[in-house]
């Protein structure tokens, strides 16, 4: 297994004449936590469904030598690419057990799916486990707390034991210990597998990222370590509007005045 | 008490004591004619049955069952002329209505159901097949919610106008005066009762296929669906395919239930299969619940049921009724009559319970 997960070459989405992505190269590597970051409008959700196949694109997105484009949603996430939503997107009539068993089971016979459950798997124990919400096993999903939803829907992504993973924003709403236990969390997950993060906040991205890439007007503007980013000028010319000698000690207050 | 109904052995209870009700009490209290009756609603219920697996369960505003209906209904009409013009003027004969329309010849696509087994293995698969190759059509272009619900009742008046314009399908007036089911005179009390007791016996076990599907993976996969059917997509399910499922056997069990319309009713034609059925059918469903399992079934009754009893008091006022209960349901009780336990348990004491909340 090589350590590149994911190659993406040359992307574009075209909404009608406005280019919301133009032209990213992007390397998700296994082992690494990699965050996107950029102003709002900078295309980086809208990457995100280009490689998932929610949107269309030109250029090209590969995984393990097989091509992506043009393929189905469904197809492109049983090769082993799992996303989440800016809003955490989870079954709420159903209980936690019953979400993360049917995220463990799109391999399913028609048999299997036609009878009832016997148990639960031990993947469905183990990440109940692993997410902290073994206690909440038999809770609807819809009434749980905000920052549990979102460990919800990571777990969901879990236990279909992805190669990559894509999450968009995925501690929006959460409390400081929340973030702490998610981004060690993240860093657990990417062991062996790629993470990409799209992130607005920039405290949790200089604790957690391996690696960054700042998108700006749907392109790359500059990617690496999170010292290096922080050093560029030109990313700093986009979160102050204006070039600036001095590195960046605080852009989490300068991207939320840009947002 | 709805957790002890949850349970394997409560299952049973609830079965056995339906069992008891359709062929033990309603038999022994019901004149032949009132029989005859609750026969006919419970065609209504398992159609709802299946209203309540698409729409309930999977999202699908079906406004359109009167297709599926039809199609069990009018494959089983053609049979039973079949039938009877065999039984007055031998095999091969025109059924009487074609007679009368001038039609001398058989048509070819009539001759077929002279056969009883062809037509029973048509009305579970044609309508069946039909709906799969309509759900694949709509579901994989993710066509879904308003346009989908307009869609099916386009198709439900289409289907009506097109009947109504074939003279060797009956027309307007349909197809009525059968005289033998399977040969078994129908003019005979004894072969009524055996009609109810086949239209209930069919209800039992499409309840029972209902709750297997609803218990299963399955079934919490298409709840999964109707919630966030992009989750599912992204969690690496074909969502189109789960559709399809659901959105099929409800029409087999529409199918099946005009099937079994036809006899007990003595007459079916386009004003029973069209736009104005096929909303009394999701009506009864809404009224009831239609996320529950007997919901629909109740809700069918009780509205087939009152539409009678009011009709036959004050003829003019049962739409009006009809127009109240659906706001009133719509308003207050958006769960139906099946969540009127729930309702008043939250009302006692608080918590929103799961089965509540699905």
């Amino acid at each position: 297994m090589t350590a590149t997960a994911l190659t993406c070459k040359n992307v574009e989405v075209d909404f009608d004449g406005f280019k919301a992505v133009n032209g990213v190269d992007l390397e998700l590597d296994r082992g690494e936590v990699h965050f996107l970051i950029g102003p709002n409008g900078a295309g980086k959700t809208t990457l995100v469904d280009a490689i998932t196949g929610l949107a269309k694109y030109s250029g090209s997105v590969v995984k393990d030598g097989v091509e992506l484009r043009g393929k189905k949603v469904h197809h492109i996430a049983r090769k082993g690419i799992g996303r989440t939503f800016q809003t955490a997107t989870v079954f709420e009539g159903l209980t936690v057990a019953q979400n993360l068993d049917i995220a463990a089971g799109s391999g399913r016979s028609p048999w299997a799916l036609l009878r009832r459950r016997g148990h639960l798997p031990d993947k469905v124990v183990a990440t109940m486990d692993r997410i902290g919400l073994k206690d909440q096993a038999d809770t609807p999903a819809g009434i749980l707390a905000h920052g549990q939803k979102q460990w919800l829907e990571i777990g969901m992504l879990l236990v279909c034991d992805p190669d990559v993973l894509l999450l968009d924003e995925p501690i929006a709403g959460m409390g400081h210990d929340e973030r702490e236990t998610t981004g060690l969390l993240l860093h657990d997950i990417a062991a062996d597998r790629a993470v990409a993060v799209v992130e607005h906040d920039m405290d949790f991205m200089r604790s957690f990222a391996s690696r960054v890439t700042v998108l700006h007007a749907g392109a790359v503007l500059a990617s690496g370590s999170v010292d290096e980013v922080s050093k560029d000028p030109r990313v700093q010319e986009v979160y102050l509007g204006t070039a600036s000698a001095e590195p960046i000690n605080d852009l989490e207050a300068v991207d939320a005045a840009t947002s | 008490m709805n957790r002890f109904f949850e349970t394997r052995l409560g299952a049973w209870t609830g079965f056995a004591a339906a069992a008891l009700v359709l062929f033990g009490a309603a038999p022994l209290i019901l004149s032949g004619f009132r029989l005859g009756l609750l026969a006919q609603f419970i065609c209504y219920a398992i159609v709802a049955v299946g209203i309540g697996l698409a729409w309930g369960r999977g999202g699908m505003l079906t406004l359109g069952q009167g297709v599926f209906f039809g199609m069990g209904a009018y494959l089983m009409a053609m049979h039973m002329k079949m039938a009877d013009a065999e039984f007055r003027n031998g095999a091969g004969s025109v059924p009487d209505f074609m007679e009368l329309a001038g039609i001398r010849e058989l048509p070819a696509y009539w001759a077929p159901f002279a056969s009883p087994v062809f037509t029973i293995a048509a009305i579970l698969i044609l309508p069946t097949a039909f709906a799969v190759l309509l759900g694949l059509a709509v579901f994989k272009r993710r066509v879904k919610g308003a346009y989908f619900a307009i869609l099916s009742q386009a198709l439900a008046g289409a289907f009506a106008i097109l009947l109504i314009g074939q003279q060797s399908m009956g027309g307007f007036n349909g197809l009525s005066r059968f005289r033998y089911f399977f040969g078994y005179n129908l003019a005979d009390p004894i072969n009524q009762r055996m009609l109810y007791f086949i239209a209930a016996g069919v209800l039992l076990v499409v309840v029972a296929l209902a709750l297997q599907l609803r218990r299963s993976r399955y079934g919490e996969l298409l709840v999964a669906v109707r919630d966030a059917e992009e989750r599912v997509r992204f969690l690496g399910y074909d969502a189109a395919n789960i559709k399809v499922v659901a959105y099929a056997t409800a029409a087999l069990f529409a199918s099946v239930a005009g099937a079994i319309f036809v006899p007990v009713v003595g007459i079916i034609s386009p004003a029973s299969i069209g736009i104005v059925p096929s909303i009394m059918f999701i009506l009864g469903v809404a009224i009831g619940g239609r996320a529950s399992l007997v919901g629909p079934v109740v809700g069918a009754l009780a509205v087939a049921w009152a539409q009678t009893a009011l009709s036959e008091q004050f003829p003019s006022a049962w739409t009006y009724a009809q127009g109240l209960l659906f706001i009133v349901v719509i308003a207050l009780l958006p769960g139906g009559i099946a969540s009127i336990p729930a309702v008043a348990k939250r009302f006692r004491k608080g918590p929103v319970t799961v089965e509540a909340a699905a």
